[in-house]
């Protein structure tokens, strides 16, 4: 390893990065190491998509076969698989209920993160890097132990039950655990943080002489606000929907502790499909559907993304 | 004002026609220059007309798109600037934020591989010439704007460069410091023997610090000459508008004589006569420049016969050591007058609205082409 | 325009009862006596009995330790390789590929953990039929799947942190006659350090908290602690898991005071310095 490492900087050192070889060695390896590790598994994720599954370890039937009899490769493309989900409405609706939950958790989230963001971007200097941290401290700490937290929370003999009943605002207990609302509750409070830091980011550079000229035009804050300042801040708020949306939507974790039983997301189902049921192909086609849908939020955000970058450059 | 003549005149840089292009704009448009050793030559231009870009070129951050780079007679066009015997001096002095000014220092000369204690002798040595020994330990972020430049000179100039770049030295003191540095800077390169190419918009500053310089305006070189020729025989309408200030009149030759010429400008009302000929062809318009220092304000008639014409004063500009007078003349145009005040007594001196006459020496109008 | 007081600070505690009721909650009934995690004993709590539960816990205890060397070495691995990627990103301006590059770097960011885990067991499994190696899944294939998803988030900082740093420097070493990498090793990476320290925090922490790529990862003997967890808490609470909470928190909370402190340390000690030299000047 040693050796590899000093072959690498005297093959850099000669050249120098103003060259181009030395700076084709700094890309090459984390360049090769994405190749490997997530461009190619997407590549077998979709080669199984199209195969059939098996009795065998691994169970999936090879995709290439080698015919002896007349030497050639046959490509077996079966299309089953897809067929398969697109029939079977459990998976419609699954796709359709997955959607629907992170489309409401994103929602809340930004209902809860703007005022936030807006509330530390607008605090003085000092305090800011304050409230910061008290954002991401609960970000370093397990989320599954905080998911986890809920649970104590929402249970029918959970801690708010108990205030509720206690305070006799209410006579029998909600249930409030293994509903689509613990769900949402779940995805709010684990993905704040990723809601919070594009929004703050954002309003952070926002001029502020421009409330000040509005309110020197006779403007009333609550105008000046929907007129300028939520316009600005249009690319943090797409950002960090997006970076709540498209993770939620395949979330494993939160439903599984906190939702429905009786209505699974779509990761719940991939896993199972996998794991219990071991119909890798199946497994995969969900996963291919998965990420033909997510591909549109996500070129939207990487679209975002470059747009901060080339503005620095 | 640097007086220093570049002994023997020996070459030690060549430009020959480099050119610049960034996409479709021409940073650096055809340049050919020559830079003597031991010579201060002064970039000098407006922002946006390539002095920079020629100068990273010169240090190797750029390499031209046109042409070849000389440096000590080898042909160092495509040499990064890590193997150029050529050391540059930044704007914002780049010091490394995380080093001491001795490490700052001392960093040029480890990367030749020389001995440690000769290191520590020779940094040393160059932070006593340029008096920062006391301050050996500190971070950049405890020394003052000053002393930050020092620490970037004495780290250039450690390493013995035959050839130093700087890049407006001088655009981030203020102007007391700013004096004391340049006469510093001379001094040192005297008593170093490097030569300089020094970028400045600051017109002062190029007059001051250079032996020549070089006016470049669009990506092109416009003059070259020492800073009296610069201002007394500017060769276009541009060097002499950029430099000081000046006054500009339209005109066509009358008379067209090898010792002297006659030129008529109708915004002067009168013709100017100047004592020595111009090569120029005939009916081609000209353009007579007159600096405004060289223009005598009389309240009563001079004596010369031509070369004077009549005003109303305007506007005065009192800026303690001299006063800068607009006056009208009947043309309608403003004409700049600077006069010193030899006077202190106030009413002495001529004051708005006063009718006055304007005369200058025959030889002190320039005539130009373009 | 200032937004009033009340507002800002209403909005501001209400969102932070938000996010810490749920663990203030957790590290109160860890001293709960009784197993209900949400009634308080009154009569023998608190009690540090669940405290013990989890200490005895060898299970636990140890993976919680493999948890602490994968999350390490994937850290580093991720910080070496993100590092480089965001080195590439902020410095090479449009080389062939960036495109491509690029958009390996983000997507995982955003992709569905479930999705990123199939396909690389998928991954581990064709390699093995192709070459027998990997054998089986275990700490190895969990590393490699952490390093490549953490290695994103180290790119970003990095890359934002290049884009804001001061290009003089790196020229000015070239010129005084630096080769690249030793401009690199010496100017850059102590400059950029806080980013690339913040880098390798991040990764350390997505990879001790990770379930469902370990899920799909793991093979035998390479139980990680988020693993055992998980399967715990889907039967329901369990009071022992709510003292490990609380350790965690309490971990977290004792690192960022410290490094809270010792920044503010090192900031008052600049200004004190920006101070004497200003007095020097008069």
């Amino acid at each position: 390893m040693g050796g590899v490492c000093l072959f690498i900087l005297a093959v850099v050192q000669s050249s120098g990065p103003l060259t181009v070889n030395g700076r084709r060695i700094v890309i090459a390896w984390p360049f090769f190491w994405l190749l490997l590790f997530f461009i190619i598994p997407f590549l077998i994720v979709f080669k199984i998509s199209f195969s059939e599954a098996r009795l065998a370890m691994p169970p999936v039937a090879p995709l290439f076969e080698w015919v002896s009899s007349t030497k050639n490769f046959v490509l077996t493309l079966s299309f089953n698989n897809y067929l398969f989900l697109f029939s079977d409405a459990l998976y419609i609706n699954t796709f359709f209920y997955s959607i629907k939950v992170a489309a409401v958790s994103t929602f809340w989230c930004l209902l809860l993160g703007y005022p936030m963001a807006y509330a530390i971007s607008r605090a003085d200097p000092v305090r800011r890097n304050l409230y910061l941290m008290l954002i991401m401290l609960p970000f370093w700490t397990s989320f599954l132990l905080r998911v986890y937290a809920w649970v104590g929370l929402l249970k029918t003999d959970g801690l708010i039950n108990n205030f509720l009943l206690n305070l006799r605002l209410i006579d029998e207990p909600l249930t409030l655990l293994y509903t689509d609302f613990a769900v949402y509750v779940g995805i709010v409070y684990s993905y704040l943080p990723f809601m919070i830091l594009p929004l703050y980011s954002n309003l952070e550079k926002h001029d502020l002489s421009l409330l000040e000229a509005a309110d020197d035009l006779g403007a009333h804050p609550i105008t000046a606000f929907f007129k300028i300042t939520l316009p600005l801040s249009i690319s943090g708020i797409v950002a960090g929907s997006l970076l709540v949306f498209i993770p939620a939507v395949g979330e494993f974790v939160i439903p599984s502790l906190l939702g429905r039983s009786d209505q699974l997301m779509i990761g719940t189902v991939l896993t199972n499909e996998f794991f219990s049921n071991r119909d890798w192909p199946v497994a995969s086609a969900v996963a291919i559907a998965l990420l033909l849908f997510l591909l549109v939020p996500i070129k939207i955000f990487q679209y975002y993304q470059d747009r901060e970058t080339e503005a620095a450059l | 004002m640097s007086s220093r003549q570049s002994d023997l005149k020996t070459e030690y840089v060549r430009i020959e026609g480099v050119s610049k292009q960034f996409g479709s704009f021409s940073a650096v448009d055809n340049v050919s220059l020559s830079i003597y050793k031991g010579e201060i030559f002064c970039l000098l231009g407006g922002s946006g007309c390539g002095k920079t870009t020629l100068l990273r070129m010169l240090a190797g951050f750029e390499t031209p798109s046109v042409g070849r780079i000389l440096i000590d007679g080898q042909d160092m066009t495509d040499t990064p600037p890590f193997k150029r015997p050529v050391n540059m001096m930044f704007q914002s002095y780049a010091l490394f934020p995380h080093m001491s000014v001795e490490k700052n220092v001392a960093f040029g000369l480890e990367q030749e591989g020389i001995a440690r204690n000769e290191v520590q002798r020779r940094v040393a040595e160059m932070l006593d010439i340029v008096k920062l020994s006391e301050f050996t330990r500190r971070k950049p972020h405890q020394l003052s704007g000053g002393q930050r430049q020092r620490v970037a000179l004495a780290r250039s100039l450690v390493k013995k460069p035959k050839l130093l770049l700087l890049d407006e030295p001088l655009a981030a003191l203020d102007r007391k410091l700013r004096e004391h540095t340049q006469f510093e800077l001379i001094n040192l390169q005297e008593q170093l023997g490097v030569t300089f190419i020094v970028v400045t918009h600051d017109q002062e500053e190029a007059m001051t610090l250079g032996s020549r310089i070089g006016v470049m305006n669009k990506g092109r070189i416009v003059q070259v000459g020492t800073p009296t020729e610069i201002y007394e025989y500017p060769n276009s309408c541009f060097v002499a508008d950029f430099i000081g200030s000046v006054n500009m009149f339209k005109g066509k030759l009358i008379e067209d004589e090898p010792g002297y010429v006659r030129i008529a400008c109708p915004e002067l009302d009168v013709n100017v006569f100047v004592s020595h000929g111009i090569s120029s062809a005939p009916d081609v318009g000209l353009n007579v420049a007159i600096r405004p220092e060289k223009i005598d304000m009389t309240r009563t008639a001079p004596m010369q016969k031509e070369n004077f014409t009549q005003g109303i004063v305007k506007e005065i500009a009192y800026m303690g050591d001299i006063s800068m007078y607009l006056v009208q003349i009947p043309s309608g145009k403003m004409v700049r007058v600077t006069i010193p005040n030899i006077e202190r007594q106030v009413d002495e001196r001529i004051s708005w609205e006063e009718s006055v006459y304007l005369s200058w020496q025959s030889s002190s109008p320039v005539v130009l082409s373009q | 325009m200032r937004v009033p007081g009340l507002f800002r600070n209403s909005v501001l505690m209400l969102g932070f009862v938000f996010l810490y009721a749920p663990i203030v909650s957790m590290i109160f009934f860890s001293f709960n006596n009784s197993r209900l995690v949400t009634v308080w004993d009154a009569v023998n709590s608190p009690t540090l009995k669940w405290y013990v539960v989890l200490f005895k816990n060898e299970a636990i205890l140890g993976a919680a330790w493999l948890s602490i060397k994968i999350a390490a070495l994937s850290a580093s691995g991720a910080v070496v390789l993100g590092t480089l990627a965001g080195l590439s990103l902020a410095r090479f301006g449009k080389f062939r590929g960036r495109a491509l590059l690029s958009v390996m770097i983000t997507a995982p960011l955003v992709m569905p953990e479930v999705i990123t885990g199939l396909s690389m067991l998928l991954l581990f499994v064709a390699l093995e039929q192709l070459t027998g190696w990997p054998e089986g899944r275990g700490i190895l294939t969990i590393i490699f799947a952490h390093i490549t998803f953490s290695m994103a988030y180290v790119t970003v900082v990095v890359q934002s942190r290049l884009a804001s740093f001061d290009r003089s420097l790196e020229e000015v070493a070239l010129d005084l006659g630096a080769r690249p990498v030793t401009v690199f090793w010496r100017i850059t990476l102590p400059i950029i350090f806080p980013a690339v320290l913040s880098g390798w925090l991040l990764a350390f922490t997505l990879s001790w908290d990770d379930v469902v790529i370990s899920q799909f990862l793991s093979g035998p003997g390479s139980t990680t602690l988020p693993m055992i967890v998980y399967s715990k808490v889907r039967l329901g609470v369990s009071p022992d898991i709510n003292a490990l909470a609380s350790v965690m928190v309490l971990i977290v909370a004792l690192c960022v005071v410290l490094s809270t402190y010792y920044i503010k340390r090192i900031e008052q000690r600049r200004v004190a310095e920006a101070l004497m030299v200003r007095s020097e000047e008069l």
